[in-house]
């Protein structure tokens, strides 16, 4: 879709609903996003924006095969997937972490390989390729803190919000992978090409983001 | 037998407009055959943009590839000689891909010798006109190895770092560039300069301004330098309505110094060009010049312009002069 508008993709659910409300603070409504119906696209074509949402683990993929010129995605997301997009702001929402937890009582003993279940394989390998520690990884797509109870894995590489889920199973988040939050991602063409818009809605949307940081 | 316009395909049209482009200046055809040692590549692996390789073994049991590049076999076969080679080549190239393997269409030129400034802006007016004659609305990105590289060393030495600052730019995250910067002891100054470069991005003479004042060092003078000598003379010559600058663009550092850049139509997600100079990697395969060069992805093209000419009325331009 190559014409004036701006494609932005948003992650469905709470995430992309509170992104949403940043872009309307920042004079990109959509009213008709509102409306309760199934349709998938809404446009503006007073202030040239077109919202689609989609599952927010698509997003990047949207946005790098340019399907979406901009988009917003969690930075686990990204460095999971590791597209080749633009990485404009960082919107201080959706905060959590990437971290590495197990059982209480437990010690990693280096003599056995770690088995690690997560649902994301890539920053697994990554985080302990660069501690050189050899790992067997076990790809969940969900209830991750299952694994370790089980005996299923030692341990999980999992988000991390308030610890909540993790304690009250017995388990404890004992390293920090990385620091997440919501990005605003652009395609790198798209960018090109639509700069001065893309730019402009950059730049209102980490201005409203950093007076949130300061509230 | 007459060759009638219509009959044939976007790509194929765009071979025939850049090879009559490139022979215009004195550019000579090289052809390559469809194999190489695989070797070659198991070498000098990390010049290749993308890593997978097809290979078989041939009737001496020796391995080959189907090649994935068509820059290195035209170095290592090329011939010591005085003065400045000039070639362009129109082949197929092999990758493989998550259904299996593909056959990409890559036309493209390289420069072999004495690189002067005035061949380097020739080789970038030549990717100019190449994209020009291909789609209508296109920008040709130049950056400058020596630039962002020369902020990224004086920032740290540790490669481990260097190669995390090297990602962050590239995405342009300047929040990001700003925290790796944050575990080093470089001042404010360098990482302020180097976050600001990574997201400047706009025409020649306004960039150019912005840089010099956070230039940090006579290597990145330097490298500025040669960037205005060749927007110099692109604008002489009238070529640089489409033309901007993006210190974001990096490659490798292992083949690639000096001038990089990259080229795009509206309308296609990736890179249609891509180029840059690449002296060291002809000091690797033990050549003592310098190389100049880009390849033109032709395999995108088919798709955009197709649905152009079934959707627009204007659409449908002969292309082929």
């Amino acid at each position: 879709m190559s014409d004036n508008y701006v494609n932005i993709a948003l992650p469905k659910g709470r995430l992309g609903e509170s992104a949403y409300a940043i872009f309307e603070n920042a004079g990109y409504d959509c009213p008709d996003i509102h409306k309760q119906n199934r349709k998938l696209i809404f446009e503006n074509a007073q202030n040239l924006v077109r919202y689609f949402w989609v599952k927010p683990s698509d997003v990047a993929i949207y946005v790098e095969k340019g399907a979406a010129d901009i988009g917003i995605v969690g930075k686990d997301i990204l460095l999971e997937y590791r597209p080749d997009v633009y990485e404009l702001c960082d919107l201080h929402i959706g905060i959590c972490r990437m971290a590495v937890a197990a059982k209480q009582n437990f010690t990693d003993n280096p003599d056995m390989v770690l088995r690690v279940a997560t649902k994301f394989p890539g920053i697994a390998k990554h985080y302990y390729a660069e501690k050189s520690r050899e790992i067997e990884i076990i790809k969940l797509n969900g209830s991750i803190e299952l694994a370790p109870l089980l005996g299923l894995s030692d341990v999980i590489v999992d988000i991390v919000e308030t610890g909540k889920t993790l304690a009250e199973n017995g388990l404890v988040a004992y390293e920090t992978v990385a620091p997440i939050s919501a990005r605003l991602i652009s395609n790198k063409v798209s960018y090109k090409f639509k700069n001065t818009a893309i730019t402009q809605i950059s730049k209102k949307i980490s201005n409203i983001c950093k007076e949130n940081i300061d509230d | 037998m007459t060759l009638n316009d219509n009959e044939l395909l976007p790509s194929e049209r765009a071979v025939y407009t850049l090879r009559q482009l490139y022979l215009s200046y004195g550019y000579k055809r090289y052809k390559v055959s469809k194999f190489e040692e695989y070797d070659l590549y198991a070498q000098n692996k990390s010049f290749l943009t993308d890593k997978s390789i097809l290979t078989f073994t041939d009737t001496d049991g020796r391995l080959m590839a189907l090649k994935p590049d068509i820059t290195l076999s035209i170095i290592k076969n090329i011939k010591d000689t005085q003065g400045t080679q000039k070639v362009f080549y129109n082949e197929c190239v092999y990758r493989a891909s998550d259904s299996g393997f593909r056959e990409l269409m890559q036309t493209g030129l390289e420069c072999i010798g004495d690189i002067e400034l005035s061949l380097t802006a020739e080789v970038i007016s030549l990717a100019y006109k190449s994209l020009e004659r291909i789609g209508e609305n296109f920008l040709i990105d130049i950056s400058h190895m020596g630039f962002t590289m020369g902020l990224i060393d004086a920032i740290t030495e540790d490669s481990n770092i260097k190669a995390q600052l090297m990602l962050a730019v590239q995405a342009k995250s300047y929040d990001e560039v700003k925290e790796i910067c944050a575990q080093t002891k470089a001042g404010d100054r360098f990482s302020n300069a180097l976050a600001r470069a990574c997201v400047l991005y706009g025409r020649p003479s306004d960039i150019l301004k912005e840089a010099r004042d956070i230039s940090v060092n006579a290597q990145t003078n330097a490298a500025l330098d040669d960037l205005e000598g060749i927007v110099n003379i692109m604008s002489e010559n009238g070529l640089t309505k489409n033309l901007r600058l993006d210190f974001s663009i990096l490659n490798d550092t292992n083949y690639y110094n000096g001038i990089i850049f990259k080229g795009f139509i509206d309308g296609i997600p990736q890179s249609v060009l891509s180029g840059g100079r690449y002296d060291s990697l002809l000091e690797k395969l033990g050549k003592n010049q310098g190389a100049i060069g880009f390849a033109v992805y032709l395999d995108s093209l088919d798709r955009l312009l197709m649905s152009k000419d079934t959707s627009a009325t204007d659409g449908g331009d002969s292309i082929v002069g």
